[in-house]
């Protein structure tokens, strides 16, 4: 099968000396949670915001190696980033609501790329917001402003956002990060539907969720992928040292 | 073993009544000192408005209201019309606004999302500078500098209404450009975030989630820049030709002389009897100022949204 996301020999460092990411090889198949984890500061979400170039906005850092999209360098000259950006989509660890009604946080991005047609927007909002089973919370109210509601709903509001788009890839860092268990399950929940339709990369909240909820995961430290595997292998019968010294809570 | 639910109550029960504070002399001092200081501020606006009262309203009694109504302003005749001292100081304050605020607001989004940091550094500390210059000395480069090239310009002379609102305006901007880029400033990293990442450019997000993140401030930063302008009366003096008339209407409308409310104030303040008609009449042009500050004011805060704890949110 061709990889959705090809990772090539990637390193970047912010330019102070310290190396975020060293040597990343890493191949994301289509329509597999692929999950980034290890402890703070080893380099996933740098890793995450690589994929869709939100680390263009950084004023410094240095790139070397080359990740490819269905085959496209995504890194080369003429790539369309704000396109890039639509199709491989990404949701925070803290929800951003956008100034604004629900419906305007859900149009935002589909009004951008030049979708005027009322009926399909509408038709995208429903479908956006019944795949991040958010729909029928807030069916009715859709005119209110989108700070009213709770962090949980703010955030399948931010997955909303960006599933509205019809991204091929969804980029999810820490989604579920100050969420109550209750509406950690739902997302998580909506992530084995949501699979079937995208690919997901995804950091986790903790070692625990990664291992409920990835088809295959890579184990990162100190910029470095340690062990890539499926998930039985990984949290199961890790191979390398450090892997199993980490999946067992001995360290981080 | 403790449930949850019952570590959760204790916590909050602790939360409800903490140990009761400990009321010494020193706290009590200082509590009082800050009562004395917030209560102070309330009895001198109240006295600074009884005041204006007790001066202005005899003005009302004295002669019919409907005077004040009148398009002459003639002192010596006892002819006290508001109208064009209304309009002169509306047409001035106007002009400025519309002056001020889009030049300001340019200016303040280029400072804070697309000028490179080098341009930033220069840009910002000399804005600030301007802003500290006696507002006199800007009367003075208008009335020497701006006048007459407004005068070759075709205008019938150079001490003009328009003189007055770019004089204003320029006193409003850096104001409204410092503030405004702190508003822009304070408009947390991740909105800008969720709206890049789902494919928005850089003006488009600025556009439609920076700006209106930042609304509150905005609205701060044109009312204090604006108000900085309209208790403004020197410089406006010296350059707006000081003729109480009512300006025409049309396209020329701002290149008239007019004269403003403060101006009227400060310069017939010093000539009249103590007590007098006119005495009065000018503390009731006072009375106006304050009840159009006030509404002012008051449509700020609506503006702003008035639930202050959603104000913080915003921001």
């Amino acid at each position: 099968m061709v990889p959705k996301l090809s990772i090539q020999n990637v390193s970047f460092d912010y330019g102070d000396g310290a190396t975020a990411l060293r040597n990343i090889s890493l191949d994301i198949m289509p329509h597999e949670l692929f999950v980034l984890f290890g402890p703070s500061r080893s380099g996933k979400s740098t890793l995450l915001r690589l994929l869709n170039r939100l680390s263009d906005l950084l004023p410094v850092g240095q790139m070397h190696g080359r990740i490819l999209f269905d085959g496209q360098d995504i890194f080369a000259r003429g790539t369309d980033v704000f396109d890039l950006r639509r199709r491989i989509g990404m949701v925070f660890a803290t929800p951003t609501p956008l100034p604004g009604s629900i419906y305007e946080n859900l149009t935002y991005g589909l009004k951008m790329a030049g979708i005027k047609d009322r009926r399909v927007l509408d038709e995208r909002v429903a479908r956006s917001l019944q795949q991040a089973a958010l729909w029928e919370e807030v069916k009715d109210r859709l005119a209110d402003s989108a700070f009213a509601l709770s962090g949980g709903q703010k955030q399948r509001l931010c997955l909303a956002r960006s599933l509205a788009l019809e991204p091929e890839i969804v980029l999810l860092d820490n989604p579920t990060s100050g969420l109550d268990p209750i509406s950690t399950s739902i997302v998580e929940e909506s992530l084995y539907e949501l699979k079937q339709q995208y690919t997901i990369v995804m950091v986790p909240h903790s070692m625990q969720q990664a291992a409920r909820v990835a088809d295959r995961a890579a184990f990162m430290l100190d910029g470095e992928i340690v062990e890539v595997g499926a998930q039985k292998d990984l949290f199961v019968y890790p191979q390398d040292k450090r892997t199993e010294d980490y999946v067992s809570g001995r360290f981080g | 073993m403790a449930t949850y639910e019952e570590i959760e109550q204790t916590r909050e029960d602790t939360a409800v009544s903490p140990t009761p504070r400990r009321r010494n002399g020193r706290e009590l001092i200082i509590e009082g000192l800050i009562l004395a200081s917030g209560v102070s501020v309330i009895i001198i606006i109240t006295l600074i408005f009884l005041f204006l009262l007790k001066e202005g309203l005899p003005a009302f009694t004295s002669q019919p209201i409907s005077t004040f109504w009148g398009r002459r302003w003639y002192p010596i005749e006892e002819t006290y019309g508001l109208l064009p001292l209304l309009a002169g100081s509306l047409l001035v304050t106007v002009g400025a606004v519309v002056i001020a605020v889009p030049l300001g607001l340019t200016t303040a989004v280029y400072l804070g999302e697309f000028a490179p940091d080098w341009l930033r550094e220069i840009l910002k500390p000399l804005i600030e500078v301007l802003a500290g210059i006696p507002s006199i000395v800007l009367g003075f480069l208008g009335w020497v500098a701006l006048a007459p090239l407004i005068q070759n310009m075709g205008a019938p002379t150079g001490l003009t209404a328009f003189t007055g609102s770019l004089i204003l305006a320029y006193m409003a901007l850096p104001t409204i450009i410092s503030i405004t880029e702190d508003a822009l400033y304070a408009v947390p990293k991740e909105y800008r975030d969720g709206s890049l990442a789902i494919g928005a450019t850089h003006w488009q997000t600025v556009w439609r989630v920076v700006l209106p993140a930042a609304r509150s401030g905005i609205v701060i930063a044109i009312m204090l820049g604006v108000g900085r302008a309209i208790g403004e009366t020197m410089a406006v003096m010296l350059v707006t030709g000081n003729a109480a008339n009512i300006p025409e209407l049309g396209l020329g409308m701002m290149f008239q002389p007019i004269r403003t409310m403060t101006a009227t104030i400060a310069a017939e303040m010093g000539e009249v009897a103590q007590g007098s008609t006119h005495y009065s009449v000018l503390f009731a042009i006072g009375i106006v100022l304050f009840i159009i500050t006030f509404l002012v004011n008051s449509l700020a805060t609506r503006l702003i949204g008035g639930r202050p704890k959603q104000r913080g949110a915003q921001l």
